[in-house]
């Protein structure tokens, strides 16, 4: 099979980081090639510089045996190259031909020739095997549709080579197996897919040769034939589950149970879901993202309403009905987001950490008392280990993991117990990582359990005492101590090997 | 601090050049210099601007809208706003002379004009808050509602035969200082003390700075939501005691585009209009800014129909420095 892409030695840095140390992937014509690597693996960067919005800073792009320089998005989808993104560029209002000639209409005397493009829409979506209302708007299809349309938009560009990045997220098994359909018979017509997914069952399914990236590095390519599960794993995580995560404590088995959730279901006729945390615990909340887990979370503390939801605090049902009760009962949350959802970024230090605290610092029933609210800040800053000027210092400007520990610092002057933390280390740096890191071990051993979400496998391995693998929106396995193995919460979390479970 | 030392750091900075700077970073500097910079232009327009019989009418002129701005300032620094104002004042002053022309206790009449205005206000949270309406939408239909139960009570005239005593709170005098600016004083300490010193005020700012962090931090945002527009219809509630005692009657059309006035006092005091940033001494000066405008350009006599031209040109001229401001700091 001759190489219709090639891409070798692709170097990209950012500020700060470098994001890409030289890539190379090869795709034949008709080969579904997956590429494949932990979130933050750069997989997103290589197709933003494959479809021309980032340029590299080394490496050549190889189109059909010719150098290529792609200055914008215009030039790759001149070279044949097709993009699909996990957000749709689709204009909801517009209906699907309308969509696939957006900003190259055919004209004629300015007017619009809706018959051609119609035809040719027709012709496109009949190459795909796929049956599309064309007058329908296309908010009104299924995501599976809007997919397919996107699809058919990059053919009508004559696309070559077809990137689809995590196509399978939000669809439904049914949607998906439609979807493969579609995939081979674009391969048969001698189309090169380049297929993005954290489903591992699927690369087996549907795709012939995998690239594997990790921390900005090229690792392997190999042949899906050649290869397993087991050994795809490793190549993603590699040796980083041995970086230094503080040493685990021995179980304790009669540690006592401080929160019980039972019988939690967000949306009528959804998923229900039980879980349990015990004190001086990290039970952590494993996953691909979409899976559920930040939406039990927030359905837990109250920040999002539930169908139906028992919780029960040192054995006594709360109900828990906005994230203010639960702050009552010794609940807070250092959410996924740190800027718009964790941080008030134009607030200072000191009164983003206050910010929860402030009826402490009263006096006279009703004044804030500033000289305690500053003493207290000063003792919550210097136990978190924040470093920055001082307290008045705007909380903008300040780096990630600094930033996390003044969420973190908000929650410890409270009577609070129980702590949820989302992607603690998601935008922070190795240094800062292992910090946080330490600071949650601490709090373990002062008596605090934490439910902590988190995408990166290593993080959830190297700190989980217990580990919740969630898929499709369930808990469909809890994981204790040994049994915390990439291989086995990956196998969970993507089905993997779901009829031998069930 | 280490953070002063930055500041002083880019250069060998002349100290007033310095303290200059330091002061710009405070909200209400712009709104200061704007107000100076009219002010002595309107001095050298006018030979009496500067006498203290014009400086009390322009406080005085000033002091409704002022009022008004007190409770809008609360409202947009959450991100918010509230059409509803003037008509809320006109419906809670018509009710009060209603009253009072019908017999009832002259307190009580007041006592119920300003709880009317705060009932509005309330109304309004209500809905911003727990049904989780924009508040445009909200006190547009609010506006309405109360434009026209003031209008459906008095039938569309005014009401006159109030107690005399009433036109105290629009013309009286303590010591030597007419009501109107001693309640706009007294209600601006008070609005002070509640935005700078307390945890409510604290949590205005946050809410107009993340609304879902301050929510998920623990804050129990919809209440204060809920007293924050109480608060603005509380204070077109005081603001219309203040119109009944000036007009001697209720009048049902009151206070038309007076909310209008009251955002843009607000938004020339350097509040942010999305939230989050400002100060309740930004908007007494952007009031005042505005009062100079009205007097001086009457004074010098310029035409009334240019005059709101000239308002509406310094209204997007304050904005864009706002803008540019923020985009540096």
């Amino acid at each position: 099979m001759s190489a219709i892409l090639e891409l070798r030695g692709i170097t990209k840095g950012f500020p700060g980081v470098q994001a890409l140390s030289g890539i190379d992937l090869t795709v034949g014509a008709g080969e579904i090639h997956a590429l494949l690597g932990e979130n933050g693996a750069g997989k997103s960067t290589l197709m933003k510089i494959l479809s021309g919005i980032h340029q590299p800073d080394e490496g050549r792009i190889v189109v059909d045996g010719q150098d290529r320089h792609f200055a914008d998005y215009h030039d790759a989808v001149a070279a044949g190259i097709g993009i699909v993104f996990q957000e749709f560029s689709l204009i909801p209002y517009l209906n699907a031909v309308e969509n696939i000639f957006l900003g190259r209409e055919r004209r004629r005397f300015g007017l619009l020739k809706s018959r051609s493009m119609r035809a040719e829409a027709v012709a496109l979506f009949e190459r795909l095997g796929v049956h599309i209302d064309l007058s329908a708007e296309v908010r009104a299809l299924s995501v599976a549709q809007q997919q397919f349309i996107e699809i058919a938009k990059a053919l009508a560009l004559d696309a070559r080579i077809l990137i689809l990045d995590e196509p399978t997220a939000t669809l439904t098994p049914t949607d998906a197996e439609h979807l493969f359909q579609i995939m081979r018979g674009l391969k048969a017509q001698g189309v090169a897919i380049i297929f993005i997914s954290h489903h591992l069952d699927e690369i087996f399914e549907i795709c012939d040769r995998i690239t594997v990236l990790r921390d900005g590095q090229f690792i392997a390519d190999t042949d899906v034939a050649e290869t397993d599960m087991d050994s795809l794993v490793q190549m993603m995580v590699g040796r980083r589950l041995e970086r230094s995560f503080p040493p685990k404590p021995a179980p304790r088995p009669s540690a006592k149970v401080v929160l019980e959730v039972e019988g939690l279901q967000i949306e009528r006729g959804g998923p229900v879901n039980a879980f349990r945390l015990h004190e001086g615990e990290i039970l952590g909340f494993a996953g691909l993202v979409g899976s559920g887990r930040t939406e039990t979370v927030m359905a837990v503390l109250g920040a999002d309403p539930a169908h139906r939801k028992t919780v029960r605090i040192n054995g006594d049902a709360v109900r828990l009905a906005d994230p203010a009760e639960a702050l009552s009962h010794g609940l807070g949350i250092l959410p996924e987001s740190r800027k718009t959802e964790g941080l008030i970024t134009s607030f200072s230090i000191r009164d983003n950490i206050s910010i929860n605290n402030l009826p402490k610092y009263r006096k006279a029933g009703a004044f804030l008392d500033f000289a305690r609210e500053r003493t207290t800040t000063d003792a919550m800053m210097r136990q978190v280990g924040v470093k920055a000027p001082g307290q008045n210092t705007v909380v903008e400007t300040l780096s990630g993991g600094n930033q996390q520990k003044v969420v973190l610092a908000r929650w410890l002057n409270h009577h609070c117990r129980i702590l949820f933390f989302d992607e603690p280390t998601r935008g922070i740096d190795v240094g800062a990582k292992a910090e946080i890191y330490g600071l949650m071990r601490a709090l373990t051993e002062q008596g605090y359990a934490i439910v902590m979400v988190s995408s990166e496998l290593p993080e959830i391995v190297g700190m989980s005492d217990r580990v919740a693998v969630f898929r499709e929106g369930s808990i469909v396995a809890t994981l204790d101590s040994d049994q915390i193995t990439p291989t086995d919460i990956m196998r969970h979390a993507t089905a993997g090997e779901t009829h031998e479970l069930v | 601090m280490s953070s002063s030392k930055t500041v002083a750091a880019p250069g060998s900075a002349h100290p007033i050049a310095l303290s200059l700077r330091r002061a710009a970073r405070f909200t209400a500097f712009y709104p200061l210099v704007g107000l100076i910079v009219v002010s002595i232009v309107m001095i050298f327009a006018s030979d009496s601007f500067l006498s203290a019989s014009n400086i009390t009418n322009i406080l005085r002129q000033v002091s409704i809208n002022a009022l008004i701005a007190v409770g809008m300032t609360f409202v947009i620094l959450t991100g918010g706003i509230d059409l509803s104002v003037g008509a809320v004042m006109a419906l809670a002053g018509t009710l009060a002379a209603g009253l009072m022309a019908a017999g009832l206790n002259g307190v009580l009449a007041l006592l119920i004009c300003v709880a009317v205005g705060a009932g509005f206000g309330l109304a309004n949270g209500a809905f911003v808050a727990y049904a989780g309406m924009p508040p445009i939408i909200v006190t547009l239909a609010t506006m309405g509602i109360a434009r026209g139960l003031g209008l459906i009570y008095t039938g569309g005239y005014p009401i006159s035969g109030l107690p005399r005593w009433v036109n105290w709170f629009g013309e009286g005098r303590v010591l030597g200082l007419q009501a109107p600016i001693l309640i706009m004083i007294l209600v601006y300490v008070l609005a002070w003390t509640l935005l700078e010193r307390t945890p409510f005020g604290r949590y205005v700012y946050a809410i107009g700075g993340n609304e879902t962090a301050t929510r998920l931090s623990g804050v129990r945002v919809a209440r204060s939501k809920l007293l924050i527009y109480g608060l603005s219809g509380l204070t077109a509630g005081i603001a219309a005691v203040v119109l009944t005692g000036r007009l001697m009657s209720g009048q049902p059309n009151a206070g038309q585009g007076f909310e209008l006035d009251a955002i843009a006092a607000v938004v020339l005091g350097g509040t942010s209009i999305a939230g989050g940033r400002g100060s309740l001494i930004g908007t007494i000066l952007g009031a005042l800014l505005l009062g100079v405008l009205n007097n001086g350009l009457n004074m010098v006599g310029v035409n009334p129909y240019v005059q709101t031209v000239v308002k509406g040109v310094i209204i997007l001229l304050a904005i864009y420095i706002g803008r540019e401001r923020r985009k540096t700091a």
